[in-house]
């Protein structure tokens, strides 16, 4: 109880940390970057909303408490502002459209690098110092540091428009309805399938590495040994005795790989114009839409930081270890 | 987390009772061994070349756009032209040199950072590293790409300058944090409490003392600051957000992608920027794998601890007898 509780706190403090960065950075800059946005979209926008928009980005002569106090206030309405670029379309309206597609996308690439990375590490460590561990470990270090713009263009450009095996750009064929029938889940998939290899690619160096060092770590435990002198046949030893123990600290990689994947899904996005938050943040920041971009960023902080409370739940009922120091 | 609240005064010490001197400058003696970590740094000191020579290398200035555009590789464009008629290779050159700069600039920033929030918090104890370490965690989980992007929007036009202030500001959490562990468990050994105890400053025991003796983890941090600051210009440049009338590999990325490389089928202009990256970010991995196998022996070859318990285990995985 003590850990929940614990990480709850500190799943309300970094959500409030989150909320006040989205909230001082534009009155931190130099020269208050929204006056700029005002004098652009003067004319395109109701006196209304432009009175909201200075007042949203401290164009006002308000106290910057008072300024802070009316942001929160707006925040708890659930008020996230109106969009330019989409003028007059609330911000709120567009994440609802677009973030379960990036939570769709994400979520598939980083079970799927999780699932493949650990797996091949499992075998790394098991083919330790034979060249398969070699090769496999130098090519993934290799592609990790492949950054996901590069990946995404060099996909589009010979499985997308060289060969034409792949759609080149967006989520579903755009003459289909959107719905739950076959025919379009399979163009789903199949418009899915670049963006999540562009994920999913770079992504596997980091679990892999983690997997194989951690069981090399578990192979030279006392326990194993004493497995083996039992007669516990190798595979046994391998996934049974060795694997589950070195997968636990696995877990804790997932913090570090979701933040690795948001990053690459807003590059990833904007090269194949999937209509996910990553594609409306690009979106927003070539248009200075401060509004979008605000809240965009604050959905995006926020969802990292639910997956990581959910990762944290998720470790304790693994570990009972955890959940007994919590309570100490 | 009891460990959290110990300061460095209460010599409660299960550590080993001399520093470990001979890890010291294990580093060094990678690179003598390793042979992954050989390969890394001849080719980390050959882009070092390139962005020192790159006045010397260039055979045409960067921006010159008078070439005939989307030209293929040939003898006077190694690399090709671009789609605004300019020469590949010698963006490449310069390019290099650019990214190198703001990678280096912004790892000096979080690498200050790092050591501020993370090494000396930790050093002291108490309250000062309870903050701290809270802060570190909430900084460790705010996705950084993203927060990168709402920074330079903010900023306008990023300039060389502006970029790696923005890079360095967000990428000092996960170093704080691997940096502060090693701290706290350094902190509380005899010869550390020995320093002290002869009037050593904090500085100078946290330097002198600490310090060296997490050399290998530290410049392993160093590596991987450099290479997600190398990563993160190259996306805020792909996004459009860096300086656009500069080089670097992810301008040369950005205006391929915008220049309708992928559909001319201009190969030549989307790969030397995204490999440029790549290539080099391999010899900071390669030579992480290096001090990887220092600080941790267990990973390290087998023939060097070819009598002890955990290659007895290996040979009996793969089913061959004991000896």
């Amino acid at each position: 109880m003590r850990y929940i509780v614990d990480r709850l706190g500190f799943l309300l403090i970094s959500a409030w940390a989150a909320v006040t960065i989205n909230f001082i950075l534009p009155r931190l800059m130099p020269g208050n970057p929204a006056l700029l946005m005002v004098s652009r979209y003067q004319g395109s926008l109701s006196p209304r909303a432009l009175h909201a928009i200075k007042l949203e980005f401290g164009v006002t002569s308000q106290s910057l408490i008072t300024q802070y106090g009316h942001y929160l206030s707006n925040l708890l309405d659930g008020n996230l502002g109106i969009s330019l670029t989409y003028y007059p379309v609330p911000v709120s309206h567009i994440i609802a459209n677009s973030l379960p597609w990036t939570l769709g996308l994400a979520g598939t690439a980083t079970i799927i690098a999780a699932v493949l990375g650990t797996m091949i590490g499992i075998w790394a460590a098991w083919r330790r110092g034979h060249w398969d561990d070699a090769l496999l470990t130098t090519s993934t270090t290799f592609t990790g540091a492949i950054p996901h713009q590069f990946l995404g263009l060099l996909l589009l450009f010979g499985l997308g428009y060289g060969l034409h095996w792949f759609p080149v750009a967006h989520a579903y064929t755009s003459s289909m309805t959107p719905g739950w029938s076959l025919a379009f889940m399979e163009t789903v998939v199949g418009h899915a399938f670049l963006p999540a290899i562009t994920i999913v690619v770079p992504g596997l160096g980091g679990w892999l590495l983690h997997m194989r060092n951690n069981m090399i770590q578990t192979l030279g435990d006392d326990y194993i040994v004493f497995a083996r002198a039992k007669g516990v046949s190798p595979r046994n030893l391998m996934f049974r005795h060795a694997a589950r123990n070195a997968l636990l600290p696995s877990v804790t990689n997932f913090a570090m790989a979701v933040g690795f994947v948001v990053g690459g899904v807003v590059l990833v996005e904007e090269i194949f114009s999937y209509p996910g938050v990553g594609y409306q943040l690009f979106t927003a920041v070539s248009n200075e839409d401060y509004p979008l971009m605000q809240g965009l960023f604050l959905i995006i902080s926020l969802s990292v930081l639910v997956i990581n409370f959910l990762v944290d739940l998720l470790y304790a009922w693994l570990d009972p270890r955890v959940r007994r120091e919590g309570e100490t | 987390m009891a460990e959290m609240t110990a300061s460095p005064l209460d010599a409660k010490d299960d550590g080993p009772r001399r520093a470990p001197n001979p890890s010291r400058f294990g580093w060094l003696r990678v690179l003598k061994k390793n042979r992954k970590a050989q390969a890394g740094f001849i080719i980390f000191m050959g882009f070092i070349l390139v962005a020192v020579l790159a006045p010397e290398i260039a055979r045409y200035s960067p921006s010159n756009t008078n070439f005939p555009p989307l030209q293929p590789p040939s003898a006077q464009h190694w690399f090709g032209t671009t789609g605004l008629g300019q020469d590949v290779y010698s963006q490449f050159i310069w390019g290099t040199r650019s990214s190198l700069i703001v990678g280096f600039g912004a790892t000096l920033i979080s690498t200050l950072l790092a050591v501020a929030i993370g090494m000396y918090p930790a050093y002291w104890g108490g309250w000062l590293d309870r903050v701290m370490a809270t802060f570190t965690n909430i900084f460790l989980v705010i996705p950084g790409l993203p927060l990168m992007i709402v920074a330079a929007a903010y900023v306008h036009h990023s300039n060389t300058l502006t970029m790696m202030v923005i890079i360095g500001l967000t990428g000092w959490a996960g170093r704080a944090r691997v940096l502060r562990s090693q701290t706290l468990s350094l902190a509380r050994r005899e010869f550390v409490w020995a320093a002290r105890l002869t009037g050593a400053s904090d500085w100078r025991v946290l330097v002198h003392e600490i310090l060296p003796n997490m050399l290998s983890l530290f410049m392993a941090s160093l590596l991987y600051g450099i290479l997600g600051a190398i990563l993160a210009e190259a996306g805020l440049e792909f996004l459009g957000l860096g300086n656009l009338s500069g080089i670097s590999w992810g301008s040369l990325l950005y205006w391929a992608n915008n220049g309708g490389a992928v559909l001319d089928g201009a190969w030549w202009w989307l790969l030397p920027g995204g490999l440029g990256i790549a290539v080099f970010g391999t010899s900071l991995a390669l030579m992480n794998f290096g001090l990887d196998e220092v600080t941790n022996p267990r990973l390290r070859q087998t023939s060097l601890a070819s009598k002890d318990r955990l290659s007895r285990a290996w040979r009996a995985l793969k089913g061959e007898s004991p000896q």
